[in-house]
């Protein structure tokens, strides 16, 4: 965190990913959704950054056109200055990964987890013989804290949520990005061992300089974790800074009912 | 002895076909006292669920209680002939939210037909005006918009869905209210709102107690009198909020309180460590104290013997430390 935060303050080091007057509208006439609307930010390398809002916000949206899953109506993403989609894609997928919300609808259930490591090669430059993979595979998977020798062969419905958030994890570290995006990574995993994911990325940021960017609506866990937090309400950034500044000394209105209402464990709400 | 309501040794066990038992609820005693508000806690698959289930004895095969006794107003309730749990108990002395019940409602009928629907059995001789008046008047009574009757439920928000399902489960005054994570799929704003619609039934005297069942601690730093820690299929600690959340001492207690990440400052100020390793297969229970492989101050007592009961006030604990 300390580092990030050195990164930031240095104004000269160059944004590896800027957001420009982002927006996304789905529909049209009456039945128009403005999902996204006209948000610009940019992140730099090594930060931890966190998109912070409730359902309904539109972070996922922004979430997937950051990951070039979804094309945006109007506005650009750069990533070191180039617009992502007029990139290959494979290219832009080598260095911007992700960990999908629901652990459950990203696996096809046909496929063993060996298999299902195993595609991520296609995103890999070397050609690895087979001993290699598997040995990538099997560190990849002790880097998360999954038995490899053990769940290597199993196939999805053999895991529980937090396995299969672990592996969506493991995927992308075989990978190797530059920018991780995640959205509710720890959603399907207990309090207990939550935390022991988000200290792994957050190791995994500062040993390799990767860049984060969590999508939560969890206050506490972006509070944790982040060195800036960007808050989202109707498809609208309406306050950025530090995560201390935000949620220490709040200026937007909306910010400061969210942070209001979140039950925390010193103060208690005024019923 | 009157109770409000008590498990007594509760075992509840889902039996699979092939004869395996999933040991969910395991020995449990835990009475809710009048006019309090009872958080029960703990890890998905703790059993927290399973305990609500039995408590408002809605529980189905494959889940069986297998030892010990529901007592409500000095009788058994799980020996009690069906007919009459279900004319006398359910609605009116226990009612239950279950988890996702907001999805419950029925998407083709308004509102008001379900409110129709429950009064009816309980006394088929109302009218159907009857019965909405009586809802209606129950809803300005906690300042809920009146059209939410007339509504079907895609035209409510989830947070009002939530509000209806626990103003409607509480149309017959029953005197417990068990919510099983009424709040985990709202978000924060409509949590609030749905938390004060629960202390405004207690408040007004319409319920006397509720169970508040939720793996969200900090909720229940706001909402619990007491609460109950569950841990593999037991309870671990049970006290004042006071003690659970401010002085836990039950070792897994300590380790899920330290592990919350709210946004306070001391948790950017050091690093929070998660518990190591996982729950145990409540099909494959570990011997002794179930929390003994992942508890960082185990002694060798810990993996041969269940810890006993031990009380100091209003403090129950389960742990070898304590004795």
């Amino acid at each position: 965190m300390v580092l990030a935060n050195a990164v930031k303050r240095d104004e000269k080091v160059r944004p590896l990913l800027q957001v420009e007057n982002l927006t996304k509208v789905f529909g049209g006439g009456r039945n128009e959704v403005v999902a996204v609307d006209d948000i610009s930010f940019a992140i730099a390398p090594g930060e931890i950054v966190s998109l912070l809002g409730e359902s309904g916000s539109g972070k996922t949206t922004t979430a997937r056109m950051i990951l070039r899953l979804s094309r945006p109506t109007k506005g650009r993403i750069l990533y070191e200055g180039k617009d992502i989609n007029e990139m290959k894609g494979i290219d832009y997928w080598r260095r911007a990964q992700t960990i999908f919300q629901d652990p459950f609808s990203s696996f096809n259930s046909f496929y063993s987890v060996h298999s299902f490591l195993g595609k991520a090669f296609r995103l890999a430059d070397n050609d690895f013989s087979e001993d290699e993979r598997r040995a990538l595979m099997e560190k990849a998977m002790e880097d998360v804290g999954l038995n490899a020798s053990e769940l290597l062969f199993k196939r999805p419905h053999e895991l529980s949520g937090g396995q299969r958030q672990r592996l969506m994890i493991a995927r992308a570290l075989l990978i190797g990005p530059e920018l991780l995006v995640a959205d509710e990574p720890t959603s399907m995993i207990d309090a207990s061992s939550r935390v022991g994911i988000l200290n792994m990325l957050m190791d995994l940021s500062r040993k390799h300089g990767m860049t984060i960017m969590f999508i939560t609506h969890d206050i506490g866990l972006a509070y944790y974790t982040s060195d800036r937090l960007l808050i989202m309400n109707e498809g609208r950034i309406v306050e950025e800074g530090s995560a201390e500044e935000v949620v220490e000394r709040p200026t937007n209105a909306y910010t400061k009912r969210l942070l209001a209402d979140i039950p925390t464990l010193r103060r208690k709400w005024d019923t | 002895m009157k109770n409000l309501l008590k498990a007594q040794d509760l075992r509840a066990y889902y039996r699979l076909v092939d004869g395996t038992e999933i040991k969910a609820v395991d020995g449990v005693t835990l009475e809710l006292r009048p006019n309090e508000v009872l958080g029960i806690a703990g890890e998905s698959g703790c059993g927290k669920s399973t305990l609500a289930a039995v408590m408002s004895l809605t529980h189905n095969p494959p889940l069986r209680v297998v030892d010990g006794h529901v007592a409500a107003n000095g009788s058994n309730l799980l020996t009690m002939p069906p007919e009459q749990v279900r004319r006398e108990i359910k609605g009116r002395h226990i009612s239950v939210v279950p988890q996702g019940a907001m999805n419950a409602l029925n998407p083709t009928q308004r509102v008001r037909n379900f409110a129709i629907d429950m009064l009816q059995e309980h006394f088929p001789e109302m009218t159907k005006a009857q019965a909405i008046d009586l809802a209606r008047a129950r809803i300005e009574e906690l300042s809920l918009p009146v059209r939410v009757l007339d509504s079907y439920p895609h035209e409510l928000s989830g947070g009002m869905k939530q509000r209806t399902i626990i103003v409607l489960s509480t149309l017959l005054d029953p005197k417990v209210l068990i919510a099983d994570e009424p709040t985990s799929a709202l978000d924060v704003t409509s949590q609030k709102i749905v938390i004060k619609l629960l202390l405004a039934l207690l408040g007004e005297g319409i319920i006397t107690s509720i169970a508040f069942i939720t793996h969200e601690l900090p909720l229940l730093r706001q909402v619990a009198d007491r609460i109950a820690i569950m841990y593999a299929g037991k309870l671990v600690e049970v006290g004042s909020m006071d003690e659970i959340i401010f002085s836990p001492e039950h070792p897994y207690t300590r380790a899920l309180m330290g592990s919350m990440l709210v946004p306070e400052k001391h948790i950017r100020e050091q690093r929070i460590e998660a518990i190591p390793g996982v729950p145990p297969d409540l099909k494959d229970l570990p011997i002794g104290c179930r929390f003994h492989p992942r508890c960082q101050k185990r002694l060798p007592v810990c993996s041969q013997e269940e810890p006993p009961a031990k009380i100091v006030g209003d403090r129950t604990t389960w742990c070898w430390l304590m004795q």
